[in-house]
């Protein structure tokens, strides 16, 4: 009897350390990422880093200003969920609150194909498809633009946004819904008064999740944005190259000499990066919580 | 007044059925598109030769063998780990604060960016371990990434078990660990199949964390152990479509590589969505 008490402690014990490693993982990001990172700050001061307008890793000047690739970032995840926030949470009303059950059962894994489809395929497509078409569409000397990442962003975040805010929109309670219909509202009329209003927060959740996915994607970005480091103008820049933060540090890492101010220097892109997904991620899962207490 | 309320619902249903199938048409004509312009090239010799003549002609076989060689290596790391996490966040784990630590690291790593990923296998595994470009250091840095998702399925499933199977094994006098073992365990394996067969199409499809920890532009050999650099499908097609030696020419090859990592990725999405199908009713009491 003893024994088996002892046995029962010590798997539980094991099974508590190894859920620990997450934990564990997630500090030693921070602390390789940032031990590298601050490293740059020998040389350039923060300041300079975070408000520079120039990114001139290899000239003789060389300059490290993240403004470029941050506005750069910025412009595309912001084109990217202009277009596929409403796309997507129409979607999941339709799937949730109208499609017929056996439609929606075959939408629901359609649509998460997109989920599944790997980046480096979409930045083919976008590149052999999307690229020319900008090009012609818009008689642009290159279809490599913020705009061509925008779309191409937009579609992958789709899958994001229609499977957690069908998840917000059919948690719903349905005796909201079915008081709404008593009342003599039309569904339409449910679906925008009362539905929407008591899924918004399960909604704002999926799209902080959308932007969390657009702001870290690398490949696709790499291939249809053309890269070039200038900072953007608005809104023209959307039909100009941008050059992204993820796209900066997969482009060059492979070519930096290690221990070098650059390769440092994309250590601190990475950290900003690291920090700006963390910061989205706390905001999602707290929003996610609220929304949770309500419907309860 | 403007448009009765049955005309507007009328327009709304529309609008809302036009999105969705927007959605759907973007699904149907990338893989439309992939998939016309990718099977012609897709023959045997195709996935069984190297490439050759600067890699304009020949086939993919040794990007086939790099991209197994991560999956069995990130998982063989990622899937008792995740399984064993999952298990006491789902069976032990009170709502203390450690807890809630735990559940705050996984939700942040699932959301942290593959390239950051890629940047910290380098700093970790390749540099501070001195692992090396190889497969071990890509394997580690892809088990990683897929943590997160084997976590949350694998806790699903468990969830998904109902409380009476807990109830009346413990009733019988086993003890708390065999119950999982031989009782819960059992129930949510078609779950954890279901999210390991996901984590497998997310480690064949990613690119980003490769690019610096070990995937190689072109190698003469096969690799001959874990510390072996390796050529990977969706490296190649990167490599191909943005920096090969003659975009152009390689095209055909691009969308065979296309192809068949999409097939590989679509392929193991099915498998997992008729598992799931196929147990969601079974546990109901």
């Amino acid at each position: 009897m003893f024994n088996r008490i002892y046995k029962e402690k010590g798997i539980e014990s094991v099974l508590f350390f190894v859920s620990t490693l997450t934990v564990a993982v997630l500090f030693l990001i921070c602390l390789f990422l940032f031990r590298d990172g601050i490293l740059l700050f020998k040389e350039t001061s923060l300041l300079d880093f975070l408000t520079g307008r120039f990114w001139y890793p290899t000239s003789v000047n060389k300059q490290f200003g993240l403004l470029p690739l941050f506005l750069g970032s910025l412009l595309v995840t912001a084109g990217a969920i202009l277009f596929s926030v409403p796309l997507g949470i129409a979607s999941a009303i339709y799937i949730s609150e109208i499609a017929h059950p056996k439609v929606a059962d075959f939408l629901k894994p359609f649509i998460e194909i997109l989920a599944g489809i790997p980046s480096v395929v979409f930045g083919f497509f976008g590149l052999v498809v999307l690229v020319p078409f900008m090009q012609n569409t818009f008689n642009l000397p290159t279809g490599q633009t913020a705009l061509t990442g925008s779309i191409m962003l937009g579609i992958m975040a789709l899958p994001t946004i229609v499977t957690i805010s069908e998840d917000a929109i059919s948690s719903v309670p349905s005796t909201l819904r079915q008081g709404s219909l008593a009342l003599g509202a039309t569904r339409w009329q449910t679906i925008y008064k009362v539905i929407i209003p008591a899924a918004l927060s399960g909604i704002s959740a999926a799209v902080m999740l959308g932007v969390g996915r657009a702001i870290g994607e690398t490949m696709t970005l790499m291939m249809v944005t053309g890269n070039a480091a200038i900072i953007p103008s608005f809104p023209g820049g959307f039909l100009d190259p941008v050059r992204t933060m993820t796209a900066t540090i997969a482009l060059e890492m492979g070519e930096v000499p290690q221990g070098s101010d650059h390769f440092y220097a994309l250590f601190a892109v990475g950290s900003v990066l690291f920090i700006i997904t963390f910061l989205i991620n706390l905001i999602a899962d707290s929003i996610k919580k609220k929304y949770r207490f309500k419907v309860d | 007044m403007g448009l009765s309320s049955k005309t507007s619902e009328k327009i709304a249903f529309s609008l809302l059925i036009l999105a969705t199938l927007t959605v759907v048409g973007f699904v149907l004509i990338i893989l439309g598109y992939i998939i016309s312009n990718g099977y012609g090239t897709i023959d045997i010799e195709f996935l069984t030769q190297a490439p050759n003549r600067m890699m304009t002609q020949g086939g993919i076989y040794p990007a086939i063998v790099g991209t197994i060689a991560l999956i069995i290596g990130s998982m063989s790391v990622a899937l008792p780990i995740g399984i064993m996490a999952a298990i006491y966040l789902n069976e032990y784990a009170g709502e203390t604060r450690t807890t809630w630590l735990i559940e705050m690291a996984i939700n942040n790593l699932a959301g942290t960016p593959s390239v950051v990923f890629g940047l910290f296998g380098l700093a970790l595994f390749v540099k501070y371990f001195g692992f090396g470009p190889s497969i071990l250091s890509a394997s580690l840095t892809l088990a990683l990434l897929i943590l997160p998702i084997i976590i949350r399925s694998t806790e699903e499933a468990l969830i998904t078990v109902p409380k009476e199977y807990r109830d009346s094994s413990l009733a019988l006098g086993v003890s708390k660990w065999q119950t999982i073992r031989y009782v819960v365990l059992p129930a949510a394996i078609p779950g954890i199949v279901t999210g390991s067969i996901l984590s497998i199409g997310r480690v064949a499809g990613e690119t980003a964390p490769i690019l610096f920890t070990g995937a190689a532009y072109f190698l003469p050999r096969l690799p001959d152990s874990i510390h072996s650099q390796f050529m990977a499908l969706p490296y190649h097609l990167f490599v191909l479509a943005t920096a090969g030696t003659n975009i152009a020419k390689t095209r055909p090859i691009q969308y065979g590589t296309a192809l068949v990592l999409l097939l590989i990725v679509l392929g193991l999405n099915i498998v997992a969505v008729l598992i799931r199908r196929h147990y969601r009713n079974k546990l109901k009491i």
